[in-house]
């Protein structure tokens, strides 16, 4: 028992490191990615908006995606969504549950893409410039130029070498405004997340505690069912796998043994376990003649004959399907593998 | 009991050696955040103190609540403090240890990024330098009151046309950053003041209910972890049963159809499922029925 205690506390805890890892490296991809990407504002009234708004949105909702695709226990939450009822109940706040922690997870990595894109300012700058209080922060006597006009010049702020509106507003003032406002509003970002995600996770012990730790049970069994299933099958194809190659050489063993009359048709006594387990093929000639059947006949899928093998039938439903099966009142044979 | 002593003093020490890593990856996350950080001052009359100020004091919030949040035994804290009496009573001292201690993890990174802050300067700089006497510096006497402001507003920016090539405006940035830094070591040395005479004279005071707080509270954390891994092993148990009673069925169902029997020489490895068809049937139903969550049949036998 004890090594079946520290073999599930290690899976435990390496599949929360694991999941916790993913999101330390998608966190980390993220804030690389906006420092290698090389943004270039337009510098155009229209287009300004829509590059800088496009830069700060897009990318954030594509690794939010991400962060679902590469959590392999999407698949896990579609399927129990999904699934028949039958004879189990589906409780949907297991499903809940299971949404809500990937979805947490998912948007670390947009989060940190946003957070660093308004703290640099580049972003915010290129999107308002043309917005920028020109009454306040320009030049008052200069005089005045059609909107058109001044949204041109205005466009132009984040282009340095281009700029050519210094008397109407110094490039700097402007630059150095609509930054303060772009790192005001990341920290505000950033203190709203973090507030929300201590209220979240410090309200919920004093309201639905109970609820919270059924869901996680069943939720964390859900996962360890499918994935003992699929051991299990994995198990079984293999038993399979071995029975039915050991029949197939048997046949060729006895199909030979019919064809050629001078082989041996029992392995003598004393040949010992090398020679059974050559199941009666000894002869360049006949291994290949074996392999060739292999090629051209596999086998049916089925270990017990009732004649000679009817064979390949691999989309063929070979008996009727049964009536539901009512629930099950016999005791069961109980296999014990602790 | 000797496996049982080594695990739970494994847990013991790895759950306070985990805590302060984290603390200390945090104060580290907290620096090097300031140092990435761009700061640049808006040189605008009233933006500048809004500016410094938020600067100075939201980061920190920001990073204490990441510390509450990063912290495990806040949350054992919570449930603790929260869970119906039942049959064990709740010891209020615990708590308060329990707290207390999270609290003073927690504020190690804010308290790191303001004292960062105050050193480099450039915070205060840019939130006061309009605030200051124009009396005290040469350079502001010959302008109107209002000409005054912007230019003590620009004080913070070294690169701006005007302030490149005035000496008033060092003279400014040298007296604030002086006050700065005083400021920022005064704190530090209070800190750490205050941090030797509780660590020293604490023993002085309660230590009996001192370690009697500190034992529960490590008590309720490992209980937590066991509970959370005997969960674990529970559900592991429970999948297999009921995976393997689903298999049996799928025998009894098979053999209510079958007239060949299977044979007995297979044994535990291909219980019943032995053909294609068979297996076919299986993972439909696998689909479409699961069993239900009860394995008492089995159990009872």
């Amino acid at each position: 028992m004890d090594k079946f205690r520290m073999i599930f506390q290690f899976l435990q805890f390496n599949q929360e490191s694991f999941m916790n890892g993913i999101c330390g490296i998608m966190a980390l991809t993220s804030a690389q990615m906006y420092s290698a990407f090389d943004f270039s504002c337009p510098c155009l009234p229209h287009y300004n908006l829509a590059y800088g708004l496009g830069i700060l949105l897009v990318p954030p909702f594509i690794l939010f995606l991400l962060g679902f695709v590469l959590n392999n226990n999407v698949s896990m939450l579609v399927e129990e969504w999904r699934r028949p009822q039958g004879q189990r109940e589906k409780d949907r706040a297991v499903l809940r549950y299971m949404f809500c922690s990937m979805a947490q997870r998912a948007m670390i990595a947009p989060a940190v893409w946003v957070l660093v894109t308004l703290l640099d300012g580049k972003c915010i700058t290129c999107a308002f410039c043309t917005s920028v209080p020109v009454e306040t922060l320009g030049n008052a006597s200069h005089p005045s130029l059609s909107q058109g006009e001044m949204k041109r010049v205005l466009a132009r702020i984040p282009c340095k070498e281009i700029y050519d509106g210094q008397e109407l507003i110094v490039n700097e003032v402007a630059i150095r405004y609509l930054r303060c406002i772009s790192q005001a509003l990341g920290w505000c970002f950033v203190l709203l997340l973090t507030t929300l995600a201590f209220l979240v996770r410090s309200l919920r012990p004093c309201f639905t505690q109970a609820a919270f730790l059924k869901s996680r049970y069943w939720s964390h069994y859900i996962d360890i069912e499918r994935k003992l299933f699929d051991e299990t099958c994995a198990e079984h194809a293999r038993s399979f796998a071995k029975v039915s190659i050991q029949q197939f050489f048997e046949g060729m063993s006895t199909d030979l043994a019919a064809v050629r009359c001078h082989l041996p048709r029992k392995v003598p006594a004393d040949a010992g376990e090398a020679t059974e387990k050559l199941l009666g093929i000894t002869d360049q000639g006949t291994m290949n003649m074996a392999l060739k059947s292999w090629h051209r006949c596999k086998p049916p899928l089925q270990l017990h004959p009732p004649a000679l093998p009817s064979g390949n039938s691999w989309a063929v439903e070979g008996q009727p399907p049964t009536h539901t099966p009512v629930p099950r009142r016999e005791t069961a044979a109980y296999y014990s593998w602790v | 009991m000797d496996h049982l002593r080594m695990i739970l003093q494994y847990f013991q020490s790895n759950s306070e050696s985990v805590m302060n890593g984290i603390c200390g990856l945090l104060a580290l996350a907290s620096i090097k955040m300031y140092t990435c950080f761009d700061f640049s001052c808006p040189c605008l009359p009233w933006y500048n103190m809004a500016y410094g100020l938020g600067i100075m004091f939201v980061p920190p919030i920001a990073l204490f609540f990441c510390g509450l949040i990063l912290n495990r035994q806040s949350l054992v804290m919570l449930e603790e403090w929260r869970r119906p009496q039942g049959h064990r009573k709740k010891d209020l001292a615990v708590i308060r240890y329990m707290c207390s201690s999270i609290l003073q993890q927690a504020m190690v990174a804010p308290v790191i990024w303001i004292i960062v802050t105050l050193l480099d300067g450039k915070c205060l700089i840019c939130a006061f330098s309009d605030s200051v006497d124009p009396e005290k510096f040469v350079g502001f006497t010959n302008a109107s009151p209002v000409q005054v402001q912007q230019l003590l507003a620009k004080v913070p920016c070294k690169d701006d046309e005007l302030m490149r090539n005035n000496t008033s405006h060092k003279a400014v940035s040298r007296y604030l950053c002086c006050w700065s830094q005083a400021l920022g070591w005064s704190i530090l040395l209070i800190l750490i003041m205050a941090a030797f005479l509780t660590r020293w004279f604490r023993p002085c005071f309660n230590q009996a209910t001192l370690l009697q707080a500190r034992h529960w509270s490590n008590y309720i954390d490992i209980e937590q972890k066991i509970f959370e891994e005997t969960c674990c092993e529970h559900s592991q148990l429970f999948a297999h049963m009921c995976i393997l009673h689903f298999f049996e069925s799928m025998r009894q169902e098979i053999k209510l159809h079958n007239f060949s029997l299977p044979s007995e020489g297979e044994g535990d490895l291909l219980p019943g499922i032995t053909d294609q068809d068979q297996m076919n049937k299986l993972l439909k139903m696998w689909y479409y029925e699961k069993p239900p969550l009860d394995v008492s049949q089995v159990t009872q036998r």
